[in-house]
This record gives C-alpha cells, structure tokens and sequence, in this order.
C-alpha cells in the first residue's frame, strides 16, 4: 500500500486512465484506506466535469452547417435545410 | 458518392464539439468558424485516406489543431508560463478545501463558484501549448497516446504540458475566485511558500 505522497503524485494519471493496472490497484487500495486523499481525488475528478461542462456550453453560429455542407457541395447530404439545435 | 455522404453525417455530428475547441483556441467566434470550416473542407477532401474503424472524431481534432496552428501559430507570442514552478499540484483544492458543505457536494460547489464565462476565460488565458493539451484531455478526454497524436507530440510532452498547464488553470481560477470576494485571498504566509522559486526558467 503506498503512502499519501506517491498516491497524490499519480493523481491526474489515475484519473486519466493512464495507469498500469497494477498501480492502479496500489492507489485505488490506499484511496479505500485514505479519506484525506480520497477527498482530493474527488475534487480534482469534480474540477474536471465542471470544466468540461463549462467549456461545452457554447452556442453553435447558425448557418454554419450550412457554410459547411455548401462547401462540400449540394449533394452531400439530401436535406441541408434541417435546423439544428 | 455514398460514402461521402456518410462522411458527411458522421463528421457533422462532432461540429458543436469541434467549434467549443476552435473557440477556446482563437479565442474569437469568427474564427473559430473559419477554421471549423476549414477543417471540414480538408477532412472532406482527404476522407478518402480516412480508414475505417479509426477514431473519427480524433482524426478530425488533428485537423482542427493543425488547421488552427497554420493559421494562428505565426501570430502567437511566445507562451508566457509565469512562475508556474511554484504552483503546488494541488493548488485550488488547497485554497478551496473540500468545498462539502452543508450537504452539497464539491461538484455542486465549482459548479456555482465559478460561471461559464471564467472557466471559458480560464481556459483561454492558458499558454497555447498547455490549453490544446488540457482541453483535449480535460474536456474532451482523449488519452494522452491521442493527444500526442492530434499535437503530433511525444506522450511525455504531453504529460508536461498537462501538468503545467492544469496548475496555470487552477491559478487562473482561484484568481478569478479571490477577485469575486468568493473566497479569501492567500494569506502573506501563503505568499511566501508559493512564492520560493525551484529553479530560474526562461520561457
């Protein structure tokens, strides 16, 4: 079982996905023994959702699909009239 | 023409996507629209050496960000990293806390804490290199073997822009946090921990 530093240090790896499957354990059975560290993770795994979020909330300019169906050419697609959302 | 026009379809369903990117990278809607165009076009004309069963939408990433660098990258100043040596990994959660209050979870906190506009500006005032890494991992979570691809980096220049670059973003936002009133400011002895520089850099 690793101690807090190592844990913390693979933080953004485990939360990525990247690790080997081994440290993975390693950090996930000191996570199920460490509420200091637990509550570090969550945050960091909660930032990141509230970024992504945050980031995809733009809206969409309309007519560009359009544009972009036009530069493809009119036989791209049957209905390039459908609106979308 | 078939298959073109399932090109079509398939690749359109990734435009909100793609425009949100080109957004956070030219920082300016009409050229955010340019460039998604712009990709289109060029992913359009070059679908034929398109595989399938490769990854679509990180093919059209890759076009995105080298369409954006081609045209972008030339008026870029050099990216300004500031003193991000002496941001700790954990920086926000170490301002905020556990931000569990009264019931509601961190998630519903940040939510609240910070709106759109600033996590959108956070993102924005990123260094380019670091912003296309976190944005490809953060918000659309590629794996680091694809953004290495879509950057056309090595992986281990990934993980270092990433690193960097989610300790500039934390700092931008508590920055951002402190200058709402919505949080304290760092205390002098705050000031002088991160403030003790690891070695000279020279961006």
């Amino acid at each position: 079982m690793g101690d807090c530093e190592e844990t913390l240090h693979e933080l953004y790896a485990y939360l990525d996905g990247e690790l080997e499957p081994h440290t993975r354990s390693v950090v996930q059975r000191h996570l199920d023994g460490c509420t200091d560290c637990l509550q570090a993770f969550e945050f960091h795994y909660e930032l990141r959702g509230v970024i992504a979020s945050k980031c995809h909330s733009d809206r969409v300019p309309d007519g560009l699909r359009d544009r972009i169906l036009s530069c493809f050419g009119s036989d791209a697609l049957d209905d390039p009239d459908t609106p979308i959302g | 023409m078939a298959d073109r026009e399932r090109f079509a379809e398939l690749a359109l369903e990734y435009m909100p996507q793609l425009y949100s990117a080109a957004l956070r990278m030219t920082r300016n809607p009409a050229d955010a629209e340019d460039i998604v165009q712009e990709t289109y076009l060029k992913a359009y004309r070059a679908f034929g050496g398109f595989q399938e069963g490769t990854n679509l939408r990180a093919w059209l990433y890759r076009i995105l960000t080298n369409t954006y660098i081609n045209a972008y990258r030339a008026k870029q100043r050099r990216p300004d990293e500031r003193d991000l040596d002496d941001v700790e990994d954990l920086y926000l959660y170490r301002r905020l806390g556990a931000l569990e209050g009264m019931g509601r979870s961190a998630e519903e906190e940040l939510m609240d804490l910070f709106t759109d506009d600033e996590v959108k500006q956070a993102m924005e005032a990123l260094p380019e290199q670091f912003r296309m890494a976190v944005y490809l991992a953060d918000v659309e979570g590629f794996s680091y073997k694809e953004i290495a691809e879509i950057l056309g980096v090595p992986i281990g220049t990934v993980m270092s822009r990433l690193h960097r670059g989610r300790k500039a973003m934390q700092k931008t936002l508590f920055e951002y946090a402190v200058a709402r009133g919505l949080t304290p400011g760092p205390s002098g002895d705050d000031q002088a921990d991160v403030a003790e520089p690891e070695q000279a850099h020279h961006g």
